[in-house]
């Protein structure tokens, strides 16, 4: 409470006792300073966020016992997506979603850039390697039974995150804006149009209009710039959220060994 | 999973995690190993594969094969062995969209309490076929020619003609194979049936009806006046020279 008076103003403060001078000891040495001055720098982010009960709540929360190596596959999505993320940033850069330029622009990207070519793999093997990790982590869910009560939400939402990978793909080759990538996807739109209901209506909006054309490649772009990383960044927190909020399985063949001491917890 | 059932998971569970270890560290560094790893895979890929760009896109020609990223391949395929015109929507988009909704609807139609997977026969027995399926069809459609693959060697007649001549029949087969011919016309073993079989083309026209339907044809058989002159020759020798027969 007494955290909530007005401040003095600082000249005017007494000095703050630190935990050294407690115990008697000289002058506090330069690193309890520092950590002094990190907990304080907390202490006053805390004070005006209370995050720290959330951070809490997520860092120390406990893990049940058994968990394997098949566990980190989840985070190791994430780490992809977020590898993605930056190289795509770095690409973002030099791109030119023009249909006129756009090719001009990834060649000189991947020719005369310093380490261009290096950062352009990495995007490019990175979306590779999302893929697969992202499919054997839901083997891993589907294969542990991870999907059942109380967690079926969570599979869902992670259904929904495999489809929007595979749409980032799907729009991302696109974008060199070569041979090969205009003809894959000028099928795989016609694919998509020969849908039922809505297959027309999903072929006009992707193409942006009948005809496969200039304003494809701006719309291509938007999406897999904008739109698709965005709806994956708030669906991978949503899917975290019930992650800690309901905590990760336990390999379904461990059993509880029920100890003395659950009963105070309500066995 | 009846009440009953949820509440004894609950139970189970809340007693394997309250003897479990903290998320921090231990997991932490478990996935900080892992993404280790992820990096060091993406960085080697990155510097032993590079990332070639193809030639520049040119809408005008209909001379590529398409080619999509390799994880689609079972699509592409699903799509390649489906012949029938009217069942190709149904296959490509079909099969996969009933696929997309099991996925998504599966923790409410598999509804047991159980999780040990060898006690889900059905559950295994499902996931097994669908991983089958998916590596059967992805291998195909990797080893499959494009769909406008042209599987024929040079008639023995040709070869015998010398080496330019063996130049401009394979040249003529590219031109063939690339203007997306194989759509509608039967060369050989691949091709569709839209259009008349051209195996045996070369003994049905002259080198002139050929040039003419190129440029004249009969609908639905769009005209090909964009092709430049040397590419038009060379398919012209090619078709000329399919008398058919020895294939
Ligand atoms: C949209 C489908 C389609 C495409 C693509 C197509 N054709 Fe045809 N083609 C046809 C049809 C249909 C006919 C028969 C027309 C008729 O009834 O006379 C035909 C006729 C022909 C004939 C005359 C055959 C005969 O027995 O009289 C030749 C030669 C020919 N096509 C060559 C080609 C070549 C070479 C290409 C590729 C550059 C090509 N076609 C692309 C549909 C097509
Ligand atoms: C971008 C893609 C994804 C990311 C970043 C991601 C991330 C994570 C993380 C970090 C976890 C924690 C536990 C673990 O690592 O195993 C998790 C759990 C889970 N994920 Fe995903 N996930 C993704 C896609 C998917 C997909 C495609 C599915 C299934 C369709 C899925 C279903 C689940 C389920 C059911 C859990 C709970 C597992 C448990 O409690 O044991 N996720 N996810």
């Amino acid at each position: 409470m007494a955290n909530l008076k007005p401040p003095l103003p600082r000249a005017l403060r007494p000095k703050p006792k630190g935990p050294s001078e407690d115990n008697g000891k000289a002058k506090p040495g330069r690193k309890e300073k520092l950590a002094q001055k990190g907990i304080s720098t907390i202490d006053w982010i805390d004070e005006r966020t209370a995050l720290s009960g959330g951070a809490r709540w997520v860092m120390f929360r406990k893990i049940p016992r058994g968990t394997n190596w098949f566990y980190t596959l989840g985070s190791a999505s994430l780490f992809a997506f977020l590898s993605q993320a930056v190289t795509g940033v770095i690409l973002a850069m030099y791109y030119d979603p023009s249909a006129t330029r756009a090719y001009e622009s990834v060649r000189y990207l991947t020719n005369e850039v310093f380490l261009g070519e290096f950062v352009r793999g990495m995007h490019k093997w990175g979306s590779t390697v999302m893929v697969i990790l992202v499919f054997l982590h839901m083997g891993r869910t589907f294969f542990y039974g991870a999907y059942k009560y109380p967690r079926e939400l969570n599979w869902v939402i992670g259904v929904v995150l495999l489809i929007l990978t595979l749409f980032m793909s799907f729009t991302g080759y696109l974008l060199p804006f070569d041979q090969r990538s205009f003809w894959a996807t000028t099928v795989g739109v016609a694919i998509n149009g020969t849908g039922p209901l809505v297959g027309p209506y999903l072929n006009d909006f992707l193409r942006a209009g009948p005809e496969f054309g200039v304003t494809t490649l701006a719309r291509f772009y938007a999406l897999h710039m904008l739109v698709l990383p965005g709806a994956m960044a708030a669906m991978i927190g949503a899917h975290l959220y019930l992650v800690a909020r309901l905590g990760t399985t336990a390999p379904p063949w461990l059993k509880a060994d029920i100890p003395a001491d659950s009963r105070k917890d309500g066995t | 999973m009846n009440t009953r059932e949820k509440e004894a998971y609950l139970r189970e569970y809340s007693i394997l995690k309250s003897q479990g270890k903290p998320f921090f560290p231990y997991s932490i560094a478990k996935d900080a190993i892992m993404a280790c790893v992820v990096m060091a895979s993406i960085i080697l890929m990155s510097l032993t594969l590079g990332a070639e760009l193809g030639p520049k896109v040119d809408p005008t020609t209909t001379t590529y094969t398409p080619r999509p990223e390799w994880y689609f391949f079972f699509l592409f395929e699903v799509l390649r062995v489906v012949k029938p015109p009217s069942l190709t929507p149904l296959a490509a988009i079909g099969v996969p969209t009933i696929c997309m909704i099991l996925l998504f609807l599966l923790p409410f139609y598999d509804r047991s309490p159980e999780r040990r997977p060898e006690r889900r026969p059905i559950a295994m027995a499902a996931a097994f076929f669908t991983i089958a399926a998916m590596a059967f069809l992805t291998y195909e459609g990797a080893n499959a020619g494009s769909p406008n693959q042209i599987d024929m060697e040079a008639p023995e007649a040709v070869v015998a003609q010398g080496a330019a001549n063996l130049r401009t029949w394979e040249s003529g087969k590219q031109v063939v194979a690339q203007s997306g011919c194989l759509a509608c016309h039967k060369i050989g073993h691949n091709g569709g049936t839209l259009g008349p079989d051209l195996t045996a083309i070369g003994g049905r026209l002259a080198r002139q009806a050929i040039a003419r339907t190129l440029v004249n044809p009969t609908a639905p058989m769009p005209a090909y006046t964009e092709l430049d002159e040397k590419k038009r020759d060379d398919l012209v020798e090619f078709l000329a020279q399919l008398k058919g027969g020895e294939h």
